[in-house]
């Protein structure tokens, strides 16, 4: 029976990818030092290394199984567990991920690296083992994919779930693959067999003990009982000594001593197979429902889900089932006595449909955690780079974010931690010097707030020298010598492109690419960033982020005929403008003093070119939104309601429209538009450098535009 | 009615004749609609769905044939106005006027697009060798969007290349 295995290769990346991350993070906190830790390191790499082998990647297989050696004698104490180590497993687990990536893009891997580091294991491995046997390592590498050149007999116990045949499995076809591999002998055991009345036909009572002699590994043999593992019972055993048949004789029992010298011991020979057998039973029980996509060959886009979120969705959805049945039994024979009943019908449905959606939502909630994995390995290693001692501290992994939001934001992240590290946190002899502890510390906290989630990057260093950012300004460029700037100003600075006050370049920061990033990526977000600093004491770098991309909350508002969605965490507030607090400035802009500031008005309906009801501001009314550190009054004709939408792409069968960033579909049926905030000032801010250009070549007099649109 | 008399409808080779239906055919089958007094045919294949005209929420600062999007369970489909965008006919609404709606898959991406057109008039069964290429000269419609030409009775019909149909031309502020 052959069985197209790719299809479970999406599935054995990602939980290679997950084993790695388990991996790494348990490598750095052994430096604590347990035997639990130690057993999950090995767990882990053992069911690497187990499914590469299912899928025949050898490269990975022969490269784990190093590791799995070493980790073997580190968890049977045969080794000390010395920090050195560590640091060679930590290499390995970057060796190990570059394969499995070379595997996941299917190209080929750097090797010189795999090589350098496989070199490093095999020397450390030889170097203080008290194993003798272990000089041969190289060939242990190999002879698990070479050993099917000799002939070997397996006892095979199968023994199906009665049901078997009811899944579509035939046991014949199982057995004729098996014949395929070598000779095949057969034993079935009828002793479960009912009495003729009480059989039922489409059971299967019968289970076989097979013999089979073959040069097939037991992961060929394996894969021939991949479909049925999870419906039987399944045994496989290699005999150790051979002497019924005399025909494989010598090959055989130098199979079986080689592995003996291999393992070191007899006994841990069984504990193999047994190992294995767990392995392989992992890697075959992967859904079968789940398809690959060609076209998402490198986004796996898969999600675990806790049972518990599933089982709520699955009460919720019963619960809506039985007030749809209610209700349309209402509407069965309705007349108006029943009004009450059918409003409480209809109150009971909009709860159902609130909780329904929020639970789907949670679903796509994953714990911070995931995105703050990497940190202590990256502290660790930066650390060690630049000499400093840092601790890292995390807090509030727990905080749940979506998905996407999530994969988003790893990047920056990264990115100001090693900021952090290399710019923020002093040398020891600086921190001892200014009294303070010599260990660095910094923290990662992450916790809700209102509808978004906040991620805080702390460091206990030397804080921002805004004389420093100021002087770098002037000789980029950017800032007058003349002007004075707030903090705030000044660290809106750094995120200036090309911009640094590193003194020197290191390879950890500092070159000035990155920071104008980061902010570009949080606000694609539609998050934001503010940095607090205080000389001396440490910086913060706080990320305010939406809880989730695929919901926000609205206002919706009317401009003419068209219905426009304001994002209400923009909005600053909404008014009715007063006439005498209008202003018209320079030609045609038009200010409104909003107490202490002036906020340039945006009528939509110009913006969008649209008809609008409008015939004059003070008719209208205002709302202020503020994005990118500025506000900006949009003008519409009248506010409708507050309500949570769900946002769709227009670039899905459209394309990216300017000042819109999605359409949603309202309650009736109809389509309307989400305004981009951001995306709406840079329009302004364009339209009206063409307004001036247009007038300045056609010797105009400055029109006030806004108070012509009431005559148009 | 029950399953007896519904089995009875099917027909049955040798009982009942096929002739006439012509769901059993060599060609590639397209669907011909009309802009204006002139017959257009686009692959029946690429055809999600005919929908009655609606109207669509306008897309800011999209250029006047593209109508705005409409809400197709729950899917934001684009309207164009395949007449306006030819300049072919008179842009009038009237209960016959159509949306066509299209999926079409290219390489990189699958667009849904709705077409606004005056009537849907005709399957067509066309067979590959009676396609004749367009003459490249006049007419409105760019050469890029033209298949080729065919012959319908009396009429030639003009069979359109979906691919450029989903092909959005960016647009950018005016």
């Amino acid at each position: 029976m052959s069985v197209d295995l790719s299809q479970f290769i999406p599935s054995f990346l990602e939980e290679s990818f997950e084993g790695l991350e388990l991996m790494e993070s348990s490598l750095l906190n052994l430096e604590q030092g347990d035997d639990e830790t130690i057993n999950s390191i090995f767990r882990a790499a053992h069911s690497i290394k187990g499914g590469a082998g299912t899928f025949g990647f050898n490269g990975v297989t022969e490269f784990t199984h190093l590791v799995e050696t070493l980790l073997d004698e580190m968890r049977d104490g045969r080794r000390n567990i010395e920090q050195n180590d560590i640091e060679i497993l930590l290499e390995s687990v970057d060796c190990m991920r570059l394969l499995i990536e070379a595997i996941r893009d299917e190209t080929e891997c750097d090797s010189n690296k795999i090589t350098e580091t496989s070199m490093l294991l095999e020397h450390t491995l030889a170097l203080d083992n008290s194993v003798p046997a272990n000089a041969n390592e190289n060939s242990v590498s190999t002879s698990a994919s070479d050993s099917d050149d000799a002939l070997s007999k397996w006892q095979i116990t199968f023994i199906p779930e009665h049901h078997l045949v009811q899944t579509g499995n035939d046991p014949l076809f199982l057995f004729n693959a098996l014949a395929d591999l070598g000779e095949l002998i057969l034993d079935a055991n009828c002793k479960e067999l009912p009495a003729l009345n009480d059989i039922d036909a489409e059971e299967l009572y019968i289970s076989w003990q097979l013999t089979l002699s073959s040069k097939a590994s037991e992961a060929e043999i394996r894969e021939v009982f991949e479909w049925v593992a999870d419906e039987c019972q399944l045994v496989i055993t290699k005999e150790e000594t051979i002497d019924e048949l005399a025909s494989i004789e010598p090959e055989a029992t130098g199979d079986s001593s080689k592995e003996a010298i291999i393992n070191g011991q007899v006994e841990s020979t069984a504990e193999q197979h047994v190992s294995s057998a767990i392995s392989a039973d992992k890697n075959s029980s992967p859904p079968p429902s789940e398809k690959t996509a060609n076209k998402a060959k490198n986004d796996l886009g898969s999600i675990r889900v806790g049972v518990d979120k599933v089982d709520s969705l699955i009460n919720l959805v019963g619960e809506l089932v039985i007030t749809q049945s209610m209700l349309s039994e209402l509407g069965n024979n309705f007349d108006l006595s029943k009004v009450e009943k059918l409003n409480a019908g209809l109150e009971e449905l909009l709860q159902n449909t609130k909780e329904l959606q929020e639970s789907v939502m949670r679903i796509r909630m994953l714990p911070i955690s995931f995105a703050f994995n990497r940190f202590p390995r990256l502290v660790h290693d930066l650390s060690k780079k630049t000499g400093k001692e840092i601790e890292l501290i995390l807090k509030g992994e727990q905080t749940e974010l979506d998905k996407t939001v999530m994969e988003q934001i790893g990047d920056p992240l990264v990115h100001l931690v090693r900021n952090a590290v290399d710019h923020g946190i002093e040398p020891a002899e600086v921190r001892i010097a200014a009294g303070k502890s010599p260990k660095g510390t910094i923290t990662l906290n992450a916790f809700h707030q209102g509808g978004n989630i906040v991620i805080e990057i702390n460091d206990d260093g030397g804080g921002i020298n805004r004389q420093a950012v100021f002087d770098k300004a002037l000789e980029k460029g950017i800032v007058d010598a003349s002007t004075t700037l707030t903090d705030t100003q000044i660290f809106d600075l750094l995120f200036e492109p090309g911009f640094s006050t590193a003194k020197e370049l290191s390879d950890i920061s500092g070159r000035g690419v990155g920071m104008d990033v980061v902010k570009k990526n949080i606000q694609s977000l539609g998050g934001r960033i503010q940095v607090e600093s205080e000389t001396g004491v440490g910086s913060t770098f706080r990320i305010n982020l939406p809880l989730t991309l695929a919901i926000l909350d609205g206002q919706l508002v009317k401009v003419g005929s068209e219905t426009y969605i304001i994002p209400l965490i923009t909005i600053v507030e909404s008014l009715q403008p007063q006439k005498d607090l209008i202003n018209r400035v320079s030609g045609d802009m038009v200010l409104y003093r909003l107490r202490e500031d002036n906020v340039p008005v945006i009528p939509i309906y110009s913006l969008f070119n649209i008809a609008s009801e409008f015939k004059d501001i003070e008719s209208s009314l205002l709302v202020v939104v503020e994005a990118d550190g500025q506000k900006i009054g949009l003008m519409v004709d009248d506010l409708l309601a507050q309500q949570q939408v769900v946002i769709k792409s227009l670039n899905d069968n459209y394309q990216q429209v300017e000042g819109i960033s999605g359409a949603t579909i309202l309650g009736d049926g109809s389509v309307a538009m989400i305004l981009d905030v951001s995306g709406i000032i840079l329009m302004a801010h364009k339209k009206s450098e063409l307004d001036q250009k247009h007038k300045k070549n056609m010797h105009f007099t400055p029109t006030q535009q806004i108070s012509e649109g009431a005559n148009v | 009615m029950d399953i007896q008399m519904l089995a009875e409808e099917i027909p049955v080779e040798g009982e009942h004749s096929l002739e006439g239906i012509d769901f059993i055919t060599s060609g590639e089958q397209y669907l011909a609609f009309l802009l204006g007094e002139e017959q257009y045919a686009i692959d029946i294949l690429c055809v999600e769905e005919i929908r009655s005209w609606e109207n669509p929420t306008q897309i800011p600062n999209s250029p006047n044939y593209i109508k705005g999007v409409i809400n197709m369970r729950g899917i934001i489909v684009p309207i164009v106005d395949l007449r306006m965008k030819f300049n072919i006919g008179k842009v009038t609404y009237t209960d016959t006027t159509v949306v066509i709606v299209l999926t079409v898959e290219t390489t990189d991406k699958t667009r849904t697009i709705g077409f606004v057109v005056d009537a849907v008039s005709d399957v067509l069964n066309v067979d590959k060798s009676e396609i004749k290429p367009a003459p490249a000269f006049g007419g409105y419609v760019p050469q890029n969007y033209l298949e080729g030409l065919v012959n319908a009775g009396d009429n030639v019909v003009t069979i359109l290349n979906v691919k450029a149909l989903q092909a959005v031309e960016p647009h950018k502020l005016s």
